[in-house]
Order: C-alpha cells, then sequence, then structure tokens
C-alpha cells in the first residue's frame, strides 16, 4: 500500500519541482535576474517547508528568488497568475479570448492588472496569434486616459542622429565641465609615496628583504555623484538635444578622459510634466542609440512645465535612493511654469519648499539656464524668484562651453 | 528557547514569545535562513524592526550577538581583523635586543622566523566579521551586519567570501573557516542598491510597514501599559499619517516611541493639543510637522473617532 503512495509523492514532488523551475523561467523571461543557483535554492527552501499554505508558499519563492524591492509587485502578478490555476492552458485560452474571460470572470474573480513585459514573458507567442478585436470596454478606457491627460501633450519625438561635429562639440564641452566634479577625500587609504606610514604594509617588508622599510598611504579620492535634473518641456524644446548629449557624454566618457582618474557616479532625470529616469537609457554607449532609448522611454516631450511637482516627486521617490549628501545636483530649466496655472489646487507642492528641500539633501544645487545669457535677464517669473535663493550656484548654460560652439549647435535646433 | 525552530508557526511563535510580533512572510524568511543556513537579507523603510529581528533571534537562540555598525569607509581593518602593529613593533624590538647578545651567526634563517611569528594569532586583533566565525566558540553567533547601505560599495567585496562560505582569508596567516555557521542578518535602508552578488549569496525579504492589526499587536507587546482604546487610537492615527504624502512616513519604532510619551503624559485619549506637542516623536522633517499640524490633525482624529463609532 506504501509503495504507490510513496511513488506518487515523488511524481508530485517531481512535478513541483518542474513547475518551480517554470515560474523561475517565467520570471527570468520578465526581466528579473534569477539564476539556475536560485531556482535549486527554492527547491531546497520547499523541502524544509513552505508547503502548508498559499501564503506560505509564496513567501518561501519571494525569499529565494527575489532580491529586490521593486520586482515585488511583478513577482506577485507572476505568482497570481501563474500558481493560481492548475490549469495553464486555460488561463492562456481565457487571456487570449477576452469573450471567454468575460465569462469566465464570475467564476474566478477578476484578472488583476497585468503588466505587459509579464505578459509577454509569459505568452511570448501571443502577438502572433491570431488576435480578437479588443472588446468595447477597453477602448473606453483608453479614451478616457487620452483626454485626462491632454494637457501633458503626449508627443514622441525622434531625434536625428549626431553629425561629427556636434559629437566633437559635445566631448569638447566635457573637458570644461571639471568644476563640476569636485575630489572628495575618503576615510579609504591607498599606498602612497608620501603620508601616513602604513604599518601593515611596512611590516610586511621584514619577511621579503633586509631590514624593516617603511611604505606610506594616504586617503583615497572620490569623484562626488552627479545627479542632473533637466527640463524638456517647450520652452527649453531648443536645448534638451544638446542637453542630453551632454549627459550622456557625462556617462560615457572618451577613453582619454577616463584615464583622468575615478568615474563619479551619474544619474540623470529628465521632466516635464512628469519625471522620467533615463540613467538606463543613457548608458548605451553609442549616443544615437541612447537618445533614441530615451525618445522611447520620455512621454512628455515639449509640454508643460511642472517644476515643483516633478522636483516634489524626485524628492519623495528618488532623492533617498539616489541623492547622497555629497552629491552635485544640476538642475537644467528656465525656471519658467508653465501650461497649467489653472490646476493649482490646494495639494500642489511649493516650488521654494521644494527646492530647498532638494538643497538641504545635497552638497550642491548648480541651476543651469539657458536664458541667463540675454543681457538683462531679471528673476520675473515666479518659478525664477522661488527657485533662486536656494541655489548655490546659478549659471548660464553657454558658460559650459565656448559661446560660439553652443550657439552654432542651438542655431541648428531654432525652429 | 535555545534548539532551532522546526516549521514556520514554531519560528512565529518563539519570535511571539520574545516580543517581536512577525508578519508570517518574515517568519518564513527566517526559519528558511536557520535551516538553509544562508544570510538573510533584510531590506526596508527604517523603524520597522529590521535590527530587532536580529537581536529577538539571538535571545531566541540562546546565541551571543555579534553586530557591526557600517559606515562610510569602513575596511577589513575596522571590520574582519587587524594586527597589532605596536605589540609587533615590539617585538621586533625584543628579538634585536636578543640576537645582540647572541652570536650573530644565522640572522637569515632568524629573520625569517621572526616575520612568520610576528604574523601568527598572538599578534592579530579580531574584529566583527572575525569573532563570528571564530572556530573556538561553542556557540555559532547571531551576526548583525547593520546598515549596509551606509558603507561604501568597496566594502560589500569584503562580505562576497564571508557570505558564501562563512571563512575569510588572512594574506599572511591563512584561512579561517567558522566550524558552524553563524546565523548572518543584514539589513539596508536602501539609500542605495546593494550589489547583485551579495544579495544573490542571501535570502531576501522586503520589511513592509505593519498592518493596522499587527501593529497593534506589536503595541500590545512593546508597550503593555497603554490601553486598549489609546492604542488603537494611536494605531489609527499613524496609519492616517502613512496614507499622506510625507518626504518621512513614521515606521513602527516611532508609534512606540509615541505611545511611550503619550503614557509619560497620563494622556487618555487622543486629543488635538497632545498631538500638537508631540508630533516631534513621529515625524522628523519640519516641513512634514508643518503640513501635518493643525488641520490635518484634527482630520486625522475626527476619522478616527468616526471610526471608533460607526
Amino acid at each position: 500500500m506504501a509503495e504507490p503512495l510513496a511513488g506518487r509523492a515523488e511524481a508530485d514532488a517531481h512535478h513541483l519541482a518542474e513547475n518551480v523551475m517554470h515560474f523561475g523561467r517565467v520570471l527570468r523571461d520578465a526581466g528579473l535576474r534569477i539564476g539556475s543557483d536560485r531556482i535549486a535554492l527554492a527547491l531546497q527552501a520547499l523541502q524544509q517547508g513552505g508547503l502548508a499554505s498559499r501564503r506560505d508558499f509564496k513567501a518561501t519563492l519571494a525569499a529565494c528568488l527575489l532580491d529586490r524591492a521593486d520586482h515585488r509587485l511583478l513577482f506577485d502578478q507572476a505568482f497570481h497568475i501563474f500558481w493560481q490555476d492548475p490549469d495553464l492552458m486555460g488561463r492562456v485560452m481565457a487571456m487570449m479570448l477576452p469573450s471567454v474571460e468575460s465569462r469566465a470572470e464570475g467564476r474566478s474573480g477578476t484578472p488583476p492588472a497585468q503588466n505587459r513585459r509579464l505578459a509577454e514573458a509569459l505568452f511570448p507567442r501571443a502577438a502572433e496569434l491570431p488576435q480578437a478585436a479588443p472588446p468595447p470596454e477597453q477602448r473606453i478606457e483608453l479614451d478616457a486616459a487620452l483626454s485626462f491627460s491632454q494637457r501633458e501633450q503626449l508627443r514622441q519625438r525622434d531625434f536625428d542622429t549626431m553629425t561629427v561635429e556636434e559629437w566633437a562639440a559635445a566631448r569638447l564641452q566635457l573637458r570644461r565641465l571639471q568644476p563640476l566634479f569636485p575630489r572628495l577625500l575618503t576615510r579609504r587609504r591607498q599606498p602612497a609615496a608620501h603620508g601616513t606610514v602604513a604599518w601593515r604594509a611596512s611590516l610586511r617588508t621584514l619577511g621579503r628583504g633586509p631590514g624593516l622599510a617603511i611604505r606610506h598611504e594616504a586617503p583615497r579620492e572620490r569623484v562626488a555623484p552627479l545627479i542632473i535634473l533637466a527640463d524638456i518641456s517647450g520652452s527649453m524644446s531648443r536645448y534638451s538635444r544638446v542637453l542630453l548629449h551632454l549627459a550622456h557624454g557625462l556617462m560615457n566618457p572618451a577613453p582619454s578622459a577616463c584615464s583622468a582618474g575615478p568615474r563619479p557616479r551619474i544619474s540623470c532625470h529628465v521632466f516635464g510634466t512628469r519625471l522620467t529616469p533615463i540613467t538606463r537609457a543613457l548608458r548605451q554607449r553609442d549616443p544615437d542609440q541612447a537618445l533614441a532609448a530615451v525618445s522611447r522611454q520620455v512621454q512628455d516631450w515639449s509640454g508643460g512645465t511642472r517644476i515643483s511637482a516633478c522636483l516634489h516627486e524626485f524628492n519623495q521617490r528618488w532623492a533617498r535612493r539616489e541623492l547622497r549628501s555629497d552629491a552635485t545636483v544640476l538642475l537644467i530649466t528656465d525656471g519658467l511654469e508653465r501650461g497649467d496655472e489653472d490646476d493649482g489646487v490646494a495639494g500642489r507642492p511649493d516650488l521654494a519648499a521644494e527646492a530647498r528641500r532638494l538643497r538641504l539633501s545635497c552638497r550642491r544645487l548648480i541651476w543651469l539656464n539657458p536664458l541667463l545669457r540675454y543681457q538683462g535677464f531679471e528673476p520675473r517669473a515666479a518659478g525664477v524668484r522661488a527657485l533662486l535663493p536656494e541655489v548655490s550656484l546659478h549659471l548660464p548654460v553657454h558658460n559650459l562651453a565656448s559661446l560660439e560652439q553652443l550657439a552654432a549647435i542651438l542655431s541648428e535646433r531654432t525652429p | 528557547m535555545s534548539t532551532e525552530p522546526s516549521s514556520i508557526d514554531d519560528t512565529q511563535q518563539a519570535l511571539l514569545a520574545q516580543g517581536y510580533v512577525a508578519e508570517r512572510e518574515l517568519a518564513c524568511a527566517v526559519f528558511l535562513a536557520l535551516r538553509l543556513q544562508r544570510p538573510l537579507f533584510l531590506e526596508g523603510e527604517p523603524g520597522t524592526g529590521k535590527t530587532e529581528i536580529a537581536k529577538t533571534l539571538a535571545a531566541m537562540l540562546g546565541r551571543p550577538l555579534i553586530r557591526l555598525q557600517c559606515y562610510e569607509g569602513l575596511d577589513m581593518a575596522g571590520a574582519a581583523y587587524e594586527w597589532n602593529y605596536a605589540r609587533q613593533m615590539l617585538e621586533i624590538q625584543l628579538q634585536a635586543q636578543g640576537l645582540n647578545g647572541q652570536e650573530q651567526g644565522d640572522q637569515r634563517v632568524d629573520r625569517e622566523a621572526l616575520s612568520r611569528d610576528l604574523f601568527g594569532e598572538r599578534f592579530l586583533i579580531p574584529r566583527a566579521l572575525l569573532r563570528a566565525i571564530d572556530p573556538k566558540q561553542d556557540l555559532a553567533p547571531v551576526l548583525l551586519i547593520d546598515e549596509l547601505d551606509r558603507a561604501d560599495e568597496p566594502f560589500e567585496a569584503f562580505l562576497l567570501e564571508l557570505l558564501s562560505d562563512f571563512q575569510i582569508s588572512i594574506p599572511e596567516l591563512g584561512t579561517i573557516k567558522a566550524r558552524q555557521p553563524p546565523v548572518v542578518i543584514i539589513t539596508s535602508n536602501r539609500t542605495r542598491e546593494i550589489h547583485d552578488a551579495v544579495k544573490r549569496r542571501c535570502l531576501y525579504h522586503w520589511v513592509g510597514f505593519p498592518s493596522a492589526e499587527r501593529e497593534a499587536a506589536i503595541l500590545r507587546q512593546r508597550v503593555p501599559g497603554a490601553s486598549a482604546a489609546l492604542a488603537a487610537q494611536i494605531v489609527g492615527f499613524v496609519q492616517g499619517l502613512r496614507g499622506i504624502d510625507l518626504y518621512k512616513l513614521p515606521g513602527v519604532a516611532e508609534t512606540i516611541e509615541w505611545s511611550r510619551a503619550l503614557l509619560e503624559l497620563n494622556a487618555l485619549v487622543l486629543d488635538p493639543q497632545t498631538v500638537h506637542d508631540t508630533l516631534g516623536l513621529l515625524l522628523k522633517y519640519q516641513d512634514d510637522i508643518a503640513r501635518v499640524q493643525g488641520s490635518e490633525a484634527a482630520r486625522l482624529l475626527a476619522q478616527i473617532q468616526a471610526e471608533a463609532h460607526g
């Protein structure tokens, strides 16, 4: 009697192991970096327990397969879909055919809002299959979304490729940016010709040659991290391309510039009506590919500006993760809030307060203002007056490069 | 108490017996960390009980707690071991005097012996990491590596060998390996992302803010003096605060501190004046305090009262 039962348990365990493996692969396809060692760990963990309830099972898989907070949501959704229904094929059919789904809804509850990336990982060939027409409800939803964000003037913008001269000019600008990267001393030390005595290294010389040779060490230097917040709204559209080139050049310095010393950690966000982190997109070495990636990601080219709301979002969501107290923040904007003055409801963040928050959490807040290059610039706009007292440096953008070169690049883009 | 828990339920119970109200997911991660002998990497907002879990585990398992507080510039000398240079220098001096007394025949051999002797265990000062894997101890300790995100990135590389094999290689001496692996808890406030290589060696758990029920249970455990009515109001108020768009949300540690303060002030119920006076215990940024003080606090209080009656 015990024989077939044991055999069956083994078969079940095998089945489970296979499913966990498939689940891991789904997560991997969805962009989580899960090595086979993590899957092996999960299987090992499941032998210890975690099969008592669905919640335990999920917690066990999460502890073994996850390694960052950002992925929790994706994991939850994947878990929900993958383990909800043992009949996965049934789910697939349900997802393929909207009409079936709507009838099944009463039975299985409402499906969770699913991530597109995840859907593609789960059903990689969904796009190739003949798609039924989307149900009418969905279309209404889309319309609603569009009318809601009407003010943002969602517009994808195509960058044309960079000319050789532009590229050379951008490189040239970078060399003039050295003051943006102050060297800071760290508490870590390195061997040096002069400095304090390095006792450990000195005593080790005893084993090698005659007598004790005194070695020295000095504090290691580090370059202050840089955070770029660039305005890409309508009023800045003439400059935004150049600014992105600038940011890309800073993140991918020419090989000759690399040898100059430690490289700074740079992160970059752009904002118009919403804040978009583009650090990852700019890591591509090729400037045109990088800018193409940025333009795919950014939704609010040349729209209105909500500086205070975007600074608020940065302070809330990103500052704690990216902004160290020794960082330099480069705020590139003309300081003109425009577009939606009328939605100035009570909840709207105060620009001066947000700028102060930003200044208090970094080492230096530098404002690059393209308008400053005009003679007789006066801080009249409300946004400019709110920002001015909070910044450590207020520079015209044309200080970065030679005036002629920047003007040449700008004039090319002038509509 | 010093035996390891045998199941997830058991872990949750044992933690509760030590006064730590753990959610099911955390108990599961802890249980697995103990069973699989893997380090546990805890990430989450400040004041949600990440450090506390290590202390509780040490008490629960009856093992010593070794704590390494990370800071910028922490290196091997501060974290793992250092050579006692003063004693080494003294030893050189003594040996030199001894040599002068003898015939100066076989100096070369003596130098090698000296350098071998100088880098022996006698001159080694163990720091937290080395003490945690000391093979001579009977009980493997609980090693808490606190706020790893405060240390700089090069330091993470130091940890890799320790986390995967529970050993430290000292170039002059050799490899020191733990006889029994310690329980390792690593915490991070996520002021930056920790490198994948570290995370890959650990089990991961995100410690979030507790639900209202769990927060009430924590208050019952930690501040037994507070009446049920006051505790319910406190939890309601703090949970309400977490719904507001604040720069820094109050953690459980702040809730406990605030409850203790309210007890000291002999408050029986929350009233606007008391909240106004003690808000600094919950919120640590002037902008946040200014935002909540007055109407927002009054709104939250009214909301709690409505819920209590409704």
